[in-house]
């Protein structure tokens, strides 16, 4: 099944070739979870705060659905 | 040697130093901005009025040594925008000039007699004053370039462009960056139209051999600046080429994109397509690829070491403004649909030169196009009501007025403001917590008085639901206090994100306000001081005839659904009155 994978800030340098805000499709198994798609993406585990999919916050042991929108997110926050 | 407060009358031309009394001694920052203004300032005064006031105050450690990120100052008074109390602080050159001058507190009141103009120098010497005749119709980056010339110091200049000297609702009042630049603004509240009111185009400050910073506690003082500074250091947002310092605060349009709460052409959606182009990633590799003297890697202060801020260069190279904040590419940008960054920067220098808040400027811009003023994405447009504006036509001081005044000109139903001020760029429909933030701290409208945000979408001090209500009321609460707290130390808010996530921090940052201040302090204590300030802002404002009714999200919020998450606002009125129903049970 396929996937969208989105990364921004300070986690784009380990996917430096992707433009901003565009998505990565990536084929992965049914029952793939998103903290194994982040390891398979080369994100450090302790970089990524947050995960959402399809705009809503998940889990790392969530398993990711066909065609789900997943965005992997370092510490961000000002205003 | 005992801080001063120095009184300025206007109406006398006649500054006077005077002792801190007992009542106001434990206050630096916004807890003492809010303290003069509660005991001087009749809260049913009309604004533009002889009986409202300017009080500036930097922070408890502002000033002190190597105290890290800690030179904000704090501006108050009643606002011509909202009609309640306002506290606006800004980042610049001002707080730590003014703490190392032995100074609390500046005072202004009284109005000229000639109606003249007035520059007003402040030294170690004392107070002088100058007909500033030859400043008046002067945008701010010309008003700062000047008095640099003329006072070789490179003092600090708080100054008003031409919407303060029009009194308009939506004038900031500026200071100047440490490149002599303007672009750090007490912004929100409409402040600098009461600047404009005393007769003050600008007001220079001059440290050279003053007494500094008196430390009650040196070794405490020590002990809380190294947590404190390790912490910021350490965490992943705040420390050197992390995402604020590569990217500065617009690091959030992507985020707040992908979380569906990304206000769009008016808060009719949550999403902009254009996101994207305007964001902070953007910003950074535009810099990068554009060279010459853009850089991301700009403090606003000396002293900063999280430098969230950026100079962002034209297509030559060429300085085009500092510096383009999250919330200014938002509502310039996705707000407006437009989707141009270097629009979005003429604009923000523009916002810079004729002393205009960007938050409120941007959502005027995006009501009127709600109301078919202009069309949703017209950045020539949008860039020509800046002249308007600065010129004074009847138009451009409509859209000086506000969001409210141009919605209401141009017939629009759908007006994201509460108690009169525009919300900043996070949609309360879909993060819950900031609308609780908006509709009831004291100042309308804004952010940064509760910033939910960080836990309920950056992980930041803890993870909860976005879209649910639950626990949102005392959560805004909690915000609210701890960042009254903040805005009181003249410590940046953003220290606030690092020490949320790292107990040492916390602790540090107390000990180092009672290091230099004497008072008994611990992170234990935050809170309930924090209460106190709000405590005092929220009577203020129900002595100026505001009541629960008056913390409310805007109707169009409970009728229409958000998009992409489908949401309307759902809170339950009780729920919020329970925010601040302590302040008359305690």
């Amino acid at each position: 099944m396929k996937v969208e994978i989105r990364v921004f800030a300070t986690l784009r340098r380990y996917l430096p070739n992707l433009g901003i805000g565009d998505p990565k499709i990536i084929e992965v198994k049914p029952g793939t979870t998103l903290d194994e798609i982040r390891e398979m993406l080369g994100l450090p585990a302790d970089e990524v705060k947050v995960i959402m999919r399809n705009n809503l916050h998940a889990e790392p042991n969530d398993e990711a659905k066909d065609g789900d929108r997943i965005t992997y997110i370092p510490a961000v926050a000002g205003g | 040697m005992a801080k001063k407060i120095i009184r300025i009358d206007m109406a006398k031309l006649e500054a006077t130093y005077e002792d801190v009394p007992e009542k106001w001694s434990r206050w630096a920052g916004r807890g003492l901005t809010s303290a003069i203004v509660v005991d001087e300032v009749d809260p049913t005064c009309h604004p533009l009025g002889p009986n409202n006031k300017i009080v500036i105050a930097p922070g408890w450690v502002t000033g002190s040594p190597a105290a890290p990120s800690s030179g904000r100052t704090s501006f108050g008074g009643k606002s011509p925008l909202t009609g309640g109390i306002k506290e606006a602080n800004s980042g610049g050159l001002s707080g730590q000039k003014i703490a190392k001058l032995g100074i609390a507190a500046i005072i202004l009141e009284g109005m000229p007699k000639d109606n003249k103009w007035y520059s007003i120098f402040i030294n170690k010497d004392g107070v002088k004053f100058e007909e500033a005749g030859d400043l008046v119709g002067m945008g701010m980056y010309e008003v700062d370039e000047v008095l640099w010339k003329k006072y070789p110091n490179k003092p600090a200049v708080i100054g008003i462009g031409q919407a303060g000297e029009m009194k308009l609702s939506n004038a900031g009042i500026s200071v100047n960056d440490p490149e002599g630049e303007p672009g750090r603004y007490a912004g929100r509240g409409g402040l600098g139209a009461v600047m404009g009111v005393r007769g003050v185009k600008a007001i220079v400050i001059d440290d050279t051999g003053g007494p500094g910073v008196e430390i009650a506690d040196n070794d405490l003082f020590k002990q809380g600046r190294k947590k404190l500074t390790a912490a910021i250091m350490e965490h992943a947002l705040t420390k050197k080429d992390g995402g604020l310092n590569a990217f500065g605060t617009n690091v959030l349009m992507n985020i707040i994109n992908e979380a569906g709460g990304l206000p769009t052409r008016n808060f009719s959606a949550g999403q902009f397509e254009g996101a994207a182009k305007i964001s902070g990633e953007a910003m950074a590799e535009n810099i990068e690829n554009r060279g010459g003297v853009g850089t991301t890697d700009h403090g606003c202060h000396p002293g900063c070491i999280i430098k969230c801020s950026s100079i962002y260069p034209n297509e030559e190279g060429k300085p085009l403004v500092s510096v383009i904040e999250y919330e200014t590419a938002w509502a310039l940008g996705a707000n407006c649909g437009i989707d141009d960054l270097d629009y979005i920067a003429k604009m923000t220098r523009e916002c810079n030169d004729i002393g205009l808040d960007t938050i409120e400027a941007g959502n005027a811009i995006a009501v009127s196009m709600d109301g078919g003023y202009l069309e949703f994405g017209d950045k020539e447009g949008a860039l020509k009501t800046f002249e308007e504006i600065r010129k004074g036509t009847p138009l451009g001081r409509i859209f000086g007025q506000g969001t409210e005044a141009t919605a209401k000109t141009f017939g629009v139903y759908r007006v994201p403001t509460v108690k009169g001020q525009a919300m900043p760029a996070y949609e309360p429909r879909a993060i819950k917590g900031i609308g609780v933030t908006y509709a009831t701290t004291p100042m309308g409208a804004d952010h940064t008085s509760g910033y939910t945000i960080a836990p309920e979408i950056a992980g930041v001090g803890g993870k909860v639901d976005p879209l649910d209500n639950t626990d949102k009321a005392e959560l805004s609460l909690t915000f609210q206090a701890a960042t009254a707290f903040i805005d009181c130390s003249g410590y940046c808010l953003f220290i606030a994100f690092p020490i949320l996530d790292i107990a040492e921090g916390w602790a540090g940052m107390a000990e180092s306000v009672a290091g230099v201040t004497g008072m008994k302090v611990t992170g234990d204590d935050v809170i309930a001081i924090g209460k106190e300030v709000l405590k005092k802002e929220r009577l203020f404002n129900e002595a100026a005839g505001f009541t629960t009714a008056d913390d409310r999200l805007p109707e169009f919020m409970r009728n229409e659904e958000l998009p992409p998450h489908n949401v309307k606002w759902t809170m339950a009125d009780e729920d919020l009155d329970k925010v601040y129903a302590w302040v008359h049970e305690d």
